[in-house]
């Protein structure tokens, strides 16, 4: 893994009105690195990865994605919106568009990529998260799994240099995480780099090179992955993980 | 307890026969219980009293091509009326040999009409398809060029008026009221209050005050020897109008958009109008199509007030026809005939309107 940082994040904080969501938050993301922050509802997590690609706003500190420094320039904040993959809990794919439009939208009125050659890339990423045949369907008409592996392609058909992953399967049926996770996997070996919010420790173990814990707005623990779950330092920690591992 | 579960050949077995067809039809929505009997029974004795009456006046003893005396010794209906009339109930006061010009307007008219409902047929073509026919319509009716006599704007009336008022009213009205709805939601105070307090004041007024102000009042603030056509000024307020209607119409499609979809477009890089006219729009107009198209049936509807500026819409021209003392009193068989003509518009959209749902229904 190279030390290139893709995503730093300086002595940011966010509030809600008065209530104070994110405090001092300072991460550095490298290229091909891949994080998964859990934390307990409310803890802020959803709203940090929100910040990134500036779906919420920060009101002090620094977050800088790609050497870009995410100010009110709404220029910047597109651009960064480009270089920046997000996969949400919902899915949140375009129902008036088929699958295949869905895709090509980016490409083709961000990217200005021709017709043809945004339909193109769009079956390649289809191909990969195993959904080519339902192309022309509607998403209305594919289950929670399905439609999530097509918003993952979605994402990737921008050609993102970083994935955000917004609880990606905790809206899904238990036998549709699999499929979703699978896709996930095969992306980190593909080495995207990943930042997930997810309380799937089981894809923590085997993909993440560190996992965050957040309570209170605050990032309270940071390790790679085996020492977070077999020794965990922080007491909030320690209850977290042994609430969501019994 | 443990069931064992055998499992067999099971015979097709047919609902008795009275759930089903004709008969079983009647039980459940004729005589479904006493006082649905009775009410079913009174409304056919209703009906076998009024229908007869009703066909013997308007077709047995109707008369359809005749004289106003003929007609004022029978005591069938007088379609006369308007058969001897139609061509001042179409036209109004267009010169009478040149009523073929807004005949062939509103055939085009009506034949773009069909030829856009196809969404097939809904590509750049279609614009150019439809400036060409506005302008010989245009042509047709103004004259003026190519040999055609100049007509008047002050002599077109009837139908190519209400069709012209009206087709133009509401297409107008559209785009506008959605530029208001957009204007309303933005975070830019003063565009924002100047849509709100546009939509509420115009809201707040009737057509007719609006009618009345752009013909008696505008000119007045106009300077001297500046004059706006009569029709033009009716057909700016007709939109002015409808737009707020439409606006708030809009505005509530807007709000059933689900926050995601505009996350999720914006998280693509795409910017506010991208957004606006590739995601929210298509979903949110698809959800007004049944309040919208209410609205552009009474609109057209309203059309018919322009006869208080004095323009010769197709309700005035009858009401004219019904003035002449020759025809006095016929005014049902007259009325009819206006009736149904709107009545085949407003048919024609709202079950356009509905073809267009279903089509455009994607499962979500």
């Amino acid at each position: 893994m190279a030390d290139t940082p893709i995503i730093q994040i300086e002595e940011m904080h966010k509030w809600y009105g008065d209530f104070h969501v994110l405090k001092d938050i300072n991460l550095t993301v490298n290229k091909g690195e891949r994080i998964v922050i859990c934390g307990p509802s409310g803890s802020g997590k959803s709203t940090l990865i929100r910040c990134i690609n500036r779906l919420e706003e920060h009101q002090r500190g620094k977050i800088i994605v790609d050497g870009i420094e995410l100010t009110n320039d709404l220029k910047n904040i597109e651009k960064i919106r480009t270089e920046v993959g997000m996969v949400f809990q919902h899915f949140n794919l375009f129902p008036h568009l088929t699958i295949l439009d869905n895709l090509t939208l980016g490409p083709i009125w961000v990217r200005k990529t021709p017709k043809k050659e945004a339909e193109e890339i769009a079956m390649y990423y289809l191909e990969k998260v195993r959904i080519a045949e339902q192309a022309l369907k509607f998403p209305g008409q594919l289950s929670g799994g399905q439609q999530q592996r097509v918003a993952i392609a979605r994402s990737l058909c921008m050609k993102p240099n970083a994935m955000l992953f917004d609880e990606p399967t905790s809206a899904l049926d238990p036998e549709m995480v699999k499929e979703v996770l699978d896709v996930m996997i095969s992306l980190a070996q593909d080495g995207m780099t990943m930042i997930v919010v997810s309380h799937e420790m089981g894809f923590a173990k085997s993909v993440a090179h560190r996992v965050l814990f957040m309570d209170g707005g605050e990032i309270l623990e940071q390790n790679e992955p085996n020492e977070f779950f077999n020794n965990p330092q922080h007491e909030r920690t320690q209850l977290f993980l042994s609430q969501i591992l019994d | 307890m443990e069931e064992t579960i055998t499992s067999k050949t099971t015979v097709e077995i047919r609902p008795p026969v009275t759930n089903i067809g004709v008969i079983g039809w009647m039980r459940a929505n004729l005589f479904n219980g006493w006082f649905n009997s009775i009410l079913t029974l009174a409304m056919l004795y209703l009906c076998w009293q009024t229908i007869p009456t009703f066909i013997d006046w308007a077709f047995i003893n109707a008369n359809w091509v005749t004289t106003s005396d003929q007609c004022k010794a029978s005591d069938g209906a007088c379609w006369s009326v308007v058969t001897s009339n139609i061509r001042f109930i179409l036209f109004g006061f267009y010169p009478h040999d040149l009523q073929w010009r807004p005949l062939l307007a509103v055939v085009i008219l009506v034949g773009l009409l069909i030829y856009s409902q196809n969404r097939n047929h809904w590509k750049k073509s279609l614009g150019y398809i439809w400036m060409t026919g506005l302008f010989v319509m245009g042509l047709l009716l103004k004259g003026g060029l190519f040999g055609l006599e100049s007509v008047e704007s002050n002599n077109w009336g009837g139908l190519p008026l209400t069709l012209l008022l009206s087709v133009f009213g509401l297409t107008a009205a559209y785009p506008v009221g959605i530029i208001l709805a957009l204007g309303r939601q933005t975070k830019m105070p003063i565009i924002k209050s100047f849509c709100v307090v546009y939509i509420e004041l115009i809201r707040g007024v009737p057509l007719i005050s609006l009618l009345f102000m752009s013909s008696v009042v505008f000119p007045l603030f106009l300077p001297e020897g500046m004059t706006v056509n009569k029709i033009l000024r009716a057909q700016v307020a007709i939109i002015l109008f409808t737009a707020a209607y439409i606006a708030e119409v809009v505005r509530g499609g807007l709000q059933g958009i689900n926050r995601g979809q505009y996350e999720a477009a914006e998280s693509l890089g795409l910017s506010y109008f991208q957004t606006m006219r590739l995601i929210i729009l298509p979903q949110a107009l698809k959800i007004v199509i049944p309040p919208s198209v209410s609205i552009l049936i009474s609109a057209f509807k309203d059309t018919s007030l322009v006869v208080i500026i004095a323009l010769y819409d197709l309700l005035k021209t009858t009401q004219t026809t019904l003035t002449d003392p020759k025809w006095m009193g016929f005014s049902a068989e007259a009325y009819i005939f206006v009736a149904l003509i709107y009545f085949v518009c407003c048919f024609f959209m709202s079950n356009y309107s509905r073809r267009l749902e279903k089509e455009l229904d994607t499962g979500l």
